[in-house]
């Protein structure tokens, strides 16, 4: 397990170096530097802004004090706004952070809710209506889900208000952040479910005479959760680009929304920070489902 | 012993613990013609159409594919109207032509139409531009179709091609380009997706101008390409694992050891195995490649300006939403529409299809 353990630690770390290096290398392929406007400065002073930011060196020696600064917490400033894209990023997390990790949990415990559910009462009309909303779910784009939804509940029905930073609300969009993955949550419950329900210890679990409340909570559900564990990093990937969508639509400060604010200034050295940022905190989530996996499930070998 | 004839019933032995076949019955010439084969025989694929027509939600999403490509392609024929083209009445620009509701007409068509004219109404209104809605959201259905399909067409053929070369050689070559694939797996997608084409459409710059691809435009060609580099390693990955699979079957080795030729086994037994599991899941990724188009398109990287897709059009009509509701919904619609029937018509297919689930 140890060895295990080392082995995709180690991967992960080169996984996030490679993740540096494409998003380094590829915003550097973008013509024009970064002071290269209509109004271009004095040479001189231009030359001093390069001597700031180390853009006189070459291309090889640049990436490597980016690296340095990176593993010190130092991302660099943004080009547009001229502030620290670290803190930036440590201020908008948080309210992403919880934004994501209510959708995470919303999505996990009714995805295995309604998968068992659905598994449980198979070809029953519970069944068959949560199909229907899985399968409908999957289909909708987040940014219309999360439109529709403002629509309808916030200026229709006014059941909830606009969201704003003194008074955040994050009903909606925990919702539209957490519907998709709570649909193929729910799938996957239910076939991994199925799978288990069909297998011999459960019928002997059944005809030692222990109750259907326990052998569904501790035989089937545990062991119907292994699949759902591998889903963990996806979900992580899916709930943070998620929510580049869904904070804009509701105008939420977060990261997401820098981010695509960023994108669309063209705001290179905070799209290189964000990107970097977001990628290594998917990585590590990829690695502790990785982990967690290989830890619950002892049928696992650890070669 | 007696010659065996069918219809003398042996004799039990006294002591013998076998069944009595004095006590079964004779079959009647009624019940052996029920042995006779009724069926004829049927081939892998002709029994997969079978399975997939009686599944009345895959039957469903072809008609609703079928129905709609018939409507891209015949409306814009119908229509008098182009997609970027601001509607002129008489040649003269009609500022109460912007914005309209359905099946409206505004002040100057009115009055060409109390003159007796024909004016080819608006069936989804029309845009803040004065352009015809409904033939921009036909185009834009047009555009993600497209995208969707030559994605998942690209993906494949990359897939396929690397994925094949991996299963078969084996050995250090396969370990090799297993790893690439491994490294290009871990990379977060959308992430990269989103840097490729912010980096991509800046660098292409005017370089396409001139050729033949000026007329997609830089996102899409970007587009192309993000696909291309990034999602053909799940095929790649399926493709190596199927062909691995197969290729230690059993049946491949009696196949071998009757003497079938390298060619043979690929067509006759890899193939026809792979195909279905291949062509589903290329069939799957369709509707994921519109799914990240309308994405690309939210966030501003999607097709260029005034080339529409569904993604691009929702997203333009958030602005407005309030006032003109409907013009979310068409486009909104025309997405979940398809992405909803390719899902389905790929469940359809994997049902049908896949080897490892007929009964």
């Amino acid at each position: 397990m140890l060895k295990y353990a080392i082995k995709r630690i180690l991967l992960a770390i080169v996984t996030i170096f490679i993740i540096s290096a494409i998003t380094f290398f590829a915003m550097n392929a973008i013509p024009g530097g970064p002071f290269a406007k209509e109004k271009a400065p004095e040479p001189r002073i231009q030359a001093v802004l390069e001597e700031r930011f180390n853009l006189d060196k070459p291309v090889g020696e640049q990436f490597f004090l980016y690296l340095r600064n990176l593993v010190q917490g130092d991302f660099g400033v943004s080009l547009k706004t001229g502030r620290e894209i670290s803190s930036t990023i440590s201020s908008s997390f948080a309210i992403s952070a919880r934004l994501g990790g209510t959708a995470v949990l919303v999505a996990l415990v009714f995805g295995l809710l309604f998968g068992s559910l659905a598994a449980l009462r198979r070809g029953g009309w519970p069944d068959r209506m949560i199909i229907f909303f899985t399968t409908l779910f999957v289909a909708v784009p987040s940014f219309i889900l999360a439109t529709l939804l403002l629509l309808v509940f916030s200026f229709t029905l006014g059941w909830f208000k606009v969201w704003s930073i003194t008074d955040p609300n994050y009903t909606l969009p925990v919702i539209s952040l957490a519907l998709y993955p709570m649909a193929y949550i729910t799938r996957l419950t239910k076939s991994s479910m199925l799978d288990v329900l069909g297998q011999d210890y459960i019928r002997t679990a059944r005809a030692k005479g222990i109750s259907d409340q326990v052998v569904i909570a501790k035989h089937a559900l545990r062991n119907a959760l292994i699949p759902v564990v591998t889903y963990v990093g996806p979900l992580t990937a899916y709930i943070l680009t998620g929510s580049l969508v869904v904070e804009t639509v509701f105008t939420i400060g977060g990261l997401g929304t820098h981010f695509v604010t960023a994108i669309n200034n063209r705001d290179y050295s905070m799209i290189m920070g964000t990107t970097i940022f977001l990628a290594t905190l998917m990585v590590i989530m990829t690695l502790i489902s990785d982990l967690l996996y290989k830890a619950i499930d002892p049928r696992i070998s650890f070669d | 012993m007696s010659e065996y004839t069918p219809d003398t019933v042996p004799v039990k032995k006294p002591l013998s613990m076998q069944l009595d076949p004095a006590r079964f019955e004779p079959a009647t010439a009624e019940e052996k013609a029920q042995h006779d084969v009724m069926r004829e025989s049927t081939t892998f694929f002709r029994d997969g159409m079978r399975r997939l027509f009686k599944n009345p939600l895959a039957v469903m999403s072809i008609v609703v594919l079928l129905l709609l490509l018939v409507t891209i392609f015949v409306a814009p024929m119908i229509v008098p109207y182009g997609y970027s083209e601001v509607i002129r009445v008489n040649g003269q620009r009609d500022r109460s032509l912007t914005n309209m509701r359905p099946f409206t007409y505004s002040v100057m068509e009115q009055e060409k139409l109390d003159a007796g004219e024909y004016v080819f109404p608006h069936i989804f209104g029309t845009d803040e531009l004065g352009r015809d809605y409904f033939i921009r959201v036909i185009f834009g259905a047009r555009v993600s179709l497209a995208v969707g399909f030559f994605a998942s067409i690209i993906v494949l053929v990359i897939g396929l091609l690397y994925g094949s070369i991996s299963g078969y050689v084996g050995g250090k070559t396969d370990i090799i380009m297993m790893r690439v694939v491994d490294v290009i797996y871990s990379l977060p997608d959308t992430l990269m997706v989103i840097l490729l084409s912010v980096v991509l459409q800046q660098v292409l710059g005017d370089s396409l101008q001139g050729t033949a691809l000026a007329a997609l435009g830089n996102n899409m060609i970007s587009m192309f390409i993000v696909f291309g580099l990034l999602y053909w390693v799940g095929m790649a990955r399926l493709v190596r694992g199927q062909i691995l699979s197969i290729k230690n079957n059993e049946y491949v080795l009696a196949a071998r050891a009757l003497g079938a030729g390298a060619g043979r086994i690929i067509r006759k037994h890899i193939l026809p195995n792979c195909m279905s599991v291949i062509f589903i899941s290329t069939a799957l990724q369709i509707p994921s490649a519109i799914f990240t188009e309308s994405f690309l398109s939210f966030i501003g990287l999607g097709v260029q300006a005034p080339m529409p897709s569904l993604g691009s059009l929702a997203n333009m009509a958030r602005g407005g939403m309030q006032i003109y509701p409907y013009k979310m919904l068409f486009p909104a619609l025309g997405i979940c529409l398809i992405v909803l029937s390719f899902n389905l018509l790929g469940d359809g297919l994997r049902d049908a299809f896949d080897p490892k689930l007929r009964r």
